[in-house]
């Protein structure tokens, strides 16, 4: 497994990596015991690249995105790690230059957009304190780039006086992700931006993130919705059990699964395109406190081997993809 | 801000309800509970004449349903009627009398009740789970539970009787009185720039207030501590984070969301004020309305003892009122 | 019929009210030292002619003479043992407060669950007028009370009961309110359980333990009240032993120093509220866990 990462390093060393995560591990302290929500989890993303994360609910996907943002609370903690944003690693940042990071470099969309936003003040005032927390400018001024930030996100200016409750879901959506891009951060974090919205607002959500693309920004999409991911995004990763089982080029991945869970879950995707019977994956993600032994995934897995019963699988590169799975070996 | 206005009005009009059930509280306790209240307020050695002339001075022999509208309709117009002692001086001019000396103890005890449980209370919740969040419960728990004259007179034998350097009665020294405006002593000194009266009624506000303010803080301890914990895992003050705003702005805007239950509670307590300000009152010698209540009660004045009352009830309904007020200012999502 | 709704139902009641004897239950603590206190001074009350050293209405030692071997908290201006009164002192307090409870639960607990069950009209005006009792100072519609009735024990059991109604009333409502629309009710009225059985059966058990809590709480409150209408001259005369009283006979003799007549009786009754909040917070704690953390 040491050599697959240097494999992956060595990959992308020196090219337009923006984010490079190095081994890293995110864990619950519980009263149960430790939950490794997070685990020894490596991954790259470039310059304007829109990479897809996917993964069933419990995977530990917001974890590995609160990592980055360096947002985990206790009884969470960043274990070990390394988490290089544009060449300095953020987990060794003082706790001010990581604020600074927060809102200016990387910004973030949540899941909820009903509950996101503060309800006593605001939208104006909620913009502009954000980017006044940034730059050094007037209130006035602040104000009209609200303005210019909401018509961005396809909201009218004059918003900027609503309180959010006076807004719908989708709406707020947008003023949070006008929050988000305040600062013009070239790494945009979504955790599932649009799945408590319904289906044509979430088209219209995910369109201002390709436009947030195509101004040159990276972005990392969070989401449980495979055909979304494959949709949208130029690379997809997908995580199950605080793992990154598989990686690699969104139409490859798409057309030829390697790893037996991103099998399932395509083959779950209800969608005509992919011309597939639904079929849905047996059981539940593990435990993550009492993980099964081996890999993880064998107990749901229909190809395991007693290999996957006893020992870890590798993370294998196969043709541009990475897979962590013992039928490769 | 229309909407506001509409808002208000409304509010304003509920008031009405409320102070028609209030006063038909009062008058049913006054007037229709088992006994017949000039009696019992008389005792039995008083020669039935002189009961007789009681009841007619206070109204009470015409039938129940007459004494009733009268009742409501002289409260409407302001007329509580006459004190049946004393040169028969009308009611609320002898409230009035009485009234600031309530309103300034009760001000003060407010303000500082609030001040320390919001500041016990935020100390709690940002150090949950510590030592200090557990004493501060703790605290809670116990200022909750202080029987006010018992903690107003072990201040005064501390600070009045040992150490002698605070007063242990009245409100102000004699022969200082401010010149009289508003009759709140502490307002009226600062009026006319007379800096003994200030001085004087302060130190006499001191220990009252302090008495009436930590016995009510508790309530806001635990209501400012589980509301600010709440508020801290609310997914807008991890936004707040994420997008690099400030540890002590993001704290300012959970107060601001914790607070709002809080002044809810601000009417509730209030009332617990007064009934306690009543305490307090006899305990420190404070001419207010409740020694007010307490003497005329014992003096047998019928019309002085409903007047207090009805006063009380409609100083309620007003502060219930200016809390919705208030609640609607701060909090956007009531008044749109 | 006895479904096994019914069963489970009752059984999880009883988990839920017997959860403060879990080890590792929050709030536990809170309960346990409210528990010790409220018992110590219920035993003291029970046996009271059996502890106090002396009788606590005639003189005992010299008048005002402070704490000593003979007299372990000193004797007030008229030469009685003020231990003595405080152990007597315990009686009425406790009598009132807990007849007053009882009166008021039995009438706020009824009205409230059939106001909060039927909703409508009838169930606007009560709560409005219950809403308007509860806004109004609960010691000085006390006061009122006992003034019009006259100072005795059984009239201040009137006064504190009047004044407490509203405060089950709310709670029960606001209880039935959330409870009537949840799925077992819904279970039970599909299959074809009448009004009565539904309040009775499946209401009234599970807004029990919010109901202890609000019983323990609000009885703190009511010994502040009895206290307080005590000290004020509503409930006892001379020379009845009571806290509230007794700390009021104490008053005038303060500004000379003599802090032994204040201090116990009014520590007492502070002591006894204490208890019951602990008891209610503690409890609330553990029936509600997670809420406190
Ligand atoms: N604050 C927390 N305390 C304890 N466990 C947590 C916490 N947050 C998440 N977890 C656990 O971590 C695992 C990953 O959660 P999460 O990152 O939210 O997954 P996803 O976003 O993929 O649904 C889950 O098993 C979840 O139960
Ligand atoms: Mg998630």
């Amino acid at each position: 497994m040491m050599v697959a990462i240097a494999e992956i390093a060595e990959r992308t060393e020196g090219n337009d990596n923006v984010l490079k995560i190095r081994n890293l591990s995110t864990h619950y302290f519980s009263r149960r015991g430790v939950l490794k929500a997070v685990d020894r989890v490596s991954m790259d993303l470039k310059k304007q690249e829109f990479v897809g994360i996917v993964g069933e609910s419990g995977c530990g996907k917001s974890t590995l995105a609160f990592s980055i943002m360096r947002l985990i609370q206790p009884p969470g903690k960043i274990v070990e790690g390394e988490i290089l944003f544009n060449g300095k690693d953020l987990l060794k940042l003082k706790d001010e230059e990581m604020r600074k990071v927060r809102g200016k470099e990387i910004g973030m969309v949540f899941q909820d957009p009903m509950t996101s936003l503060d309800p006593l003040e605001k939208i104006g005032d909620q913009i502009v304190e954000t980017i006044q927390m940034h730059e050094d400018i007037g209130k006035n001024e602040a104000l009209e780039k609200a303005m210019k930030l909401l018509e961005s996100v396809g909201l009218p200016g004059d918003r900027v006086n609503y309180y959010p409750h006076q807004l719908s879901g989708g709406q707020r959506q947008r003023v949070m992700i006008a929050l988000a891009i305040a600062l013009n951060p070239t790494l945009l974090i979504a955790d599932e931006p649009t799945t408590a919205l319904d289906v044509i607002v979430q088209e219209k959500i995910m369109e201002i993130l390709q436009n947030m693309k195509e101004e040159g920004r990276s972005i990392i999409l969070i989401t449980h919705d495979f055909s979304l991911a494959a949709e949208k995004s130029d690379r997809i990763v997908i995580m199950y059990a605080g793992w990154i089982v598989e990686m690699g080029d969104s139409s490859k991945l798409v057309k030829e699964p390697m790893h037996p869970y991103t099998e399932g879950l395509l083959e779950s995707v209800p969608d005509i395109w992919l011309q597939k019977k639904i079929k849905t994956m047996p059981g539940f993600p593990p435990d993550l406190i009492n993980p099964p032994s081996g890999c993880k995934f064998h107990p749901r897995c229909p190809h395991a081997m007693e290999v996957c019963k006893r020992e870890e699988p590798p993370l294998i590169g196969v043709n541009e993809r990475l897979v962590k799975c013992w039928l490769y070996k | 801000m229309a909407s506001l206005k509409a808002y208000i009005a409304t509010r304003a009009l509920l008031v009405i309800p409320t102070v028609i059930i209030l006063l038909t509280l009062v008058f049913f306790i006054l007037r229709i509970l088992p006994g017949d209240p000039i009696a019992s307020m008389v005792g039995q050695k008083v020669p039935p004449e002189v009961l007789e002339r009681l009841r007619e001075e206070a109204g009470l022999n015409k039938p129940i349903f007459v004494q009733y509208f009268e009742y409501l309709f002289n409260i409407l117009h302001g007329d509580f009627g006459r004190s049946m002692i004393w040169g028969k001086r009308p009611v609320i001019a002898e409230i009035m009398d009485r009234f600031p000396a309530t309103l300034e103890l009760t001000i003060f005890g407010f303000i500082l009740s609030v001040l320390i449980g919001v500041f016990t209370g935020s100390i709690a919740a940002f150090k949950r789970n510590s030592k200090l969040d557990a004493s501060m419960r703790i605290y809670s728990i116990i200022a909750y539970s202080l029987f006010i004259p018992w903690f107003g007179m072990v201040l005064q034998m501390i600070f009045g009787v040992y150490l002698k350097i605070l007063p242990i009665a009245g409100r102000i020294a004699p022969g200082v009185e401010p010149e009289r405006i508003t009759t709140l002593y502490v307002l009226d000194s600062i009026l006319t720039l007379n800096f003994d009266a200030l001085s004087s009624s302060l130190i006499h506000l001191f220990l009252p207030s302090l008495t009436l303010g930590i016995v009510l803080s508790g309530a806001y301890t635990r209501l400012v501590r589980n509301n600010l914990i709440d508020v801290l895992s609310q997914d807008y003050i991890t936004a707040y984070k994420a997008r690099g705003v400030k540890d002590r702005k993001i704290a300012l805007h959970a107060m601001k969301n914790a607070f709002i239950p809080v002044i809810t509670l601000m009417g509730l307590q209030f009332a617990i004020l007064l009934a306690g300000a009543v305490l307090t009152e006899t305990t420190f010698s404070w001419p207010g309305m409740g020694t007010f209540l307490l003497e005329r009660i014992q003096y047998r004045d019928y019309n002085s003892v409903q007047g207090a009352i009805v006063f009380y009830a409609l100083f309620v309904a007003l502060i219930s009122l200016v809390v919705d007020i208030i609640y609607a200012l701060i909090d956007p999502r009531v008044r749109y | 019929m006895k479904g096994i709704g019914d069963t489970m139902e009752v059984k999880n009641l009883a988990t839920r009210i017997f959860r403060p004897i879990i080890p590792e239950a929050e709030g536990r603590n809170m309960v346990i030292a409210g528990l010790i206190i409220v018992i110590v001074i219920l035993l003291m009350a029970i046996l009271a002619d059996l502890i106090a050293p002396y009788n606590p209405t005639k003189l005992a030692g010299r008048p005002l003479s402070p704490p000593s071997l003979e007299n372990p908290m000193g004797t007030d201006n008229l030469g009685r043992d003020i231990l003595s009164r405080v152990i007597h002192g315990s009686r009425i307090v406790l009598v009132v407060v807990f007849s007053a409870a009882i009166v008021s639960m039995s009438i706020g607990v009824p009205i409230g669950l059939i106001s909060g069950y039927f909703g409508g009209k009838l169930d606007r005006a009560i709560s409005m007028i219950m809403d308007s009792m509860y806004a109004f100072p609960s010691l000085i519609l006390a006061i009122a009370i006992a003034a019009v009735l006259g100072p005795s024990v059984v009239n201040a059991v009137v006064a504190i009961s009047v004044v407490y109604v509203p405060t089950y009333f709310r709670m029960v409502r606001g209880q039935t309110l959330s409870l009537k629309s949840r799925l077992f009710v819904e279970a039970a009225r599909a299959a074809g359980a009448g009004n009565t059985r539904i309040m009775s059966r499946y209401i009234f058990p599970n807004l029990v333990t919010t109901a202890i809590v609000v019983f323990s709480l609000s009885i703190a409150d009511a010994i502040l009240t009895e206290a307080g209408l005590s000290f004020l001259g509503f409930i006892v005369t001379a020379p009845t032993p009571d806290w509230g009283f007794d700390l009021s006979s104490g008053r005038p003799y303060l500004p000379s120093g003599y802090w032994w007549m204040i201090t116990f009786p009014g520590f007492m009754v502070m002591l006894l509220a204490l208890g019951f909040a602990l008891i209610g917070e503690g409890l609330s704690e553990v029936y509600a866990p997670g809420r406190e953390r």
